[in-house]
């Protein structure tokens, strides 16, 4: 089992939801999250004092799956978050030792 | 049953009649019966004379009635100033910790100031006493009751003329506490601000405005000093006073290196159309009646705000490149400041020329000379309220014009464009004692409570946050 933890454009979210319901995706955890990689902030004025805000606002999805169905969710994401610019945003992707489905205890790739 | 029925219906028609006829009662007695043909020429003469007299009370009630109802929706519209008005306003600036904090600020002074000012303060700023400050008669709000005072406002009760003033008397203390937001001990804020109402405003609203006063323009103070709702009594004293506080307090922990915007220019948006709909109340309200000068204030402080907020945007946009809602909404609030103690002498495109230049001055005010100076009066009650209020008092001598407001005499020339070029050297001295008053008592609240109960929250509360650290709450509760 793999966790992919995947940064978007808010932008993205809805296009990224679908392609991932395409490919049979039935769960994820989304979060708002604010952040930055080389994509500069930008600056804000309020009465004359600026301000450099470099915290952007962004989508964090977090999706485990079964070994076989990480590459069609990679695809899947990138193919629907792609805009070719700068802030696309990033995936990264990680080994699960467990997971447990809290509502009767199974464990494994069936609790997924 | 059905005749039962019947006879209350005939009861209800008899008593909508009877009800009728009483209502309308007043209106007859003023319509009167005409003398009957056949009578002496003395009876007929009495006869009108008595309906003279009966027409007279009943004119003057009628005025009455509708100034009252004019200066009570004021002194509500004022009210509503300070809550929610300012309480938005300045709440949307400020970090969202802080958020009911400063909100309690202005809330507070709504309940302390009133019962303040039913225990004396009232009668120190209005009541009959010295040139300086008002005696102590009308302690507990004795002698004010349901009858006019006439040399204040003859056809509204003196209770209506009281509460009214009393709004002023809330909101002026509420604005300085943008100076200091974000780090004051809200009992020390407390105290500061009945030592300050005590000491600060009842004198300046007493000069301005009550019997006897120094700069009373309507009764005869020596030297007349035209504010007609309170750019001296309200602006420049609070306005000042907050600079005081400012630099007294210090900056904030991190100021200026660290960010600070407003957690919610939506809030303070809010807040500015509620302070703008209410100076109508401030304002026009000032005319004590509901008669011509009230639209004549009404007109000028509409025009004053809305010129302003061009000036200060255009200013901006040449500046900035941009136009904020934050500088739109900050200009039409300095607009409204700068017209305040002009409204009832000028004419609508003077207002216009006031709004105008109060929008760039204030803009600079707030961009260039506090950077410069590097002072953190955090909410610009200073920038906006402290200088509008002292080039609005100004520019009221420039402008007023007899023909709206003939307070030294019919036909007399007022201000300097008029040919009085007197009045501005008046205007000047108001101000000029608006802001030693301001500064000394200031000054020497602030040293006494600082040592007595300390002023300023510890740096722990302050990074937690009022919301937390004073009152116990969080204004946001993103939990639940």
């Amino acid at each position: 089992m793999q966790k992919i933890e995947a940064v978007i454009q808010p932008s993205k979210l809805d296009a990224v939801k679908d392609a991932l319901v395409e490919v049979g995706i039935d769960g994820m955890t989304i979060m708002e999250a604010r952040g930055h990689g080389r994509q500069k902030g930008h600056t804000e004025v309020y009465r004359g004092r600026e301000y450099e805000v470099d915290l952007l606002p962004k989508v964090k999805l977090e999706i485990v799956v079964t070994d076989e169905m990480v590459d069609k969710t990679v695809n899947a994401i990138i193919t629907a978050a792609r805009t070719g610019t700068i802030g696309d945003g990033k995936i990264f992707i990680s080994k699960i030792d467990e997971a447990i489905r809290i509502r009767n205890d199974e464990r494994g790739e069936i609790a997924l | 049953m059905r005749f039962s029925a019947v006879k209350v219906f005939l009861v209800l028609v008899l008593a909508l009649i009877f009800g009728g006829a009483v209502v309308s009662g007043p209106v007859a007695v003023a319509q009167g019966t005409a003398p009957q043909s056949g009578a002496t020429q003395t009876d007929r003469i009495a006869a009108l004379e008595k309906q003279a007299a009966d027409n007279a009370t009943a004119i003057a009630a009628a005025q009455t009635s509708g100034d009252n109802a004019w200066m009570l929706v004021s002194a509500a519209l004022v009210l509503m100033m300070s809550g929610p008005g300012l309480a938005l306003f300045y709440g949307g600036l400020v970090r969202k910790k802080n958020i009911l904090g400063t909100m309690m600020q202005t809330f507070a002074m709504m309940a302390v100031i009133t019962v303040l000012w039913a225990l004396v303060t009232y009668s120190l700023a209005f009541g009959e006493g010295s040139w300086f400050i008002g005696g102590l008669h009308n302690v507990l709000l004795h002698g004010v009751g349901l009858a006019p005072d006439v040399k204040y406002a003859a056809t509204i009760p003196l209770q209506t003329f009281m509460v009214y003033q009393l709004m002023f008397a809330i909101i002026t203390p509420a604005l300085i506490t943008g100076a200091f937001a974000e780090r004051m001990k809200f009992s020390a804020m407390l105290v500061f601000m009945i030592l300050w109402a005590l000491m600060v405003y009842s004198p300046m609203a007493h000069m301005v405005w009550g019997k006897g006063g120094l700069l009373n323009a309507s009764l005869g103070g020596r030297i007349p000093c035209l504010d007609f709702a309170g750019g001296t009594v309200v602006h420049v004293t609070s306005g000042v006073s907050a600079l005081v506080t400012a630099l007294y307090l210090g900056k904030r922990l991190g100021y200026p290196k660290v960010p600070m915007p407003p957690h919610s220019v939506v809030l303070s948006f809010i807040g500015a159309c509620l302070l703008w709909v209410g100076w109508f109340g401030f304002n026009a309200g000032s005319a004590l009646a509901a008669g011509t000068l009230a639209t004549s204030a009404f007109v000028a402080t509409h025009f004053g705000a809305a010129a302003a907020t061009i000036g200060w945007s255009g200013a901006e946009w040449i500046r900035q490149g941009k136009v904020s809602a934050l500088g739109a909404i900050s200009g039409a609030v300095a607009g409204l400041v700068a017209i305040t103690p002009a409204a009832g002498f000028v004419t609508p495109m003077s207002a216009l020329w006031i709004g105008l230049f109060a929008g760039v001055f204030c803009y600079l005010m707030v961009v260039k000379v506090k950077a410069w100076f590097g002072y953190d009066d955090s909410l610009d009650a200073f920038g906006v309220h402290g200088a509008g209020g002292t080039l609005g008092a100004i520019l009221t001598g420039i402008f007023a014009n007899s023909a709206i407001n003939p307070i030294f005499g019919a036909g007399k020339a007022t201000g300097l464009l008029e040919g009085n070029w007197h009045q501005v050297l008046n205007q000047a001295c108001g101000v000029a004692i608006a802001w030693s008053l301001s500064i000394v008592g200031t000054l020497v609240i602030l040293f006494v409570v600082d040592k007595v109960i300390g002023l300023r929250v510890s740096e722990e509360d302050e990074r937690e946050g009022l919301d937390l650290s004073q009152h116990g709450e969080e204004g946001y509760d993103w939990a639940h």
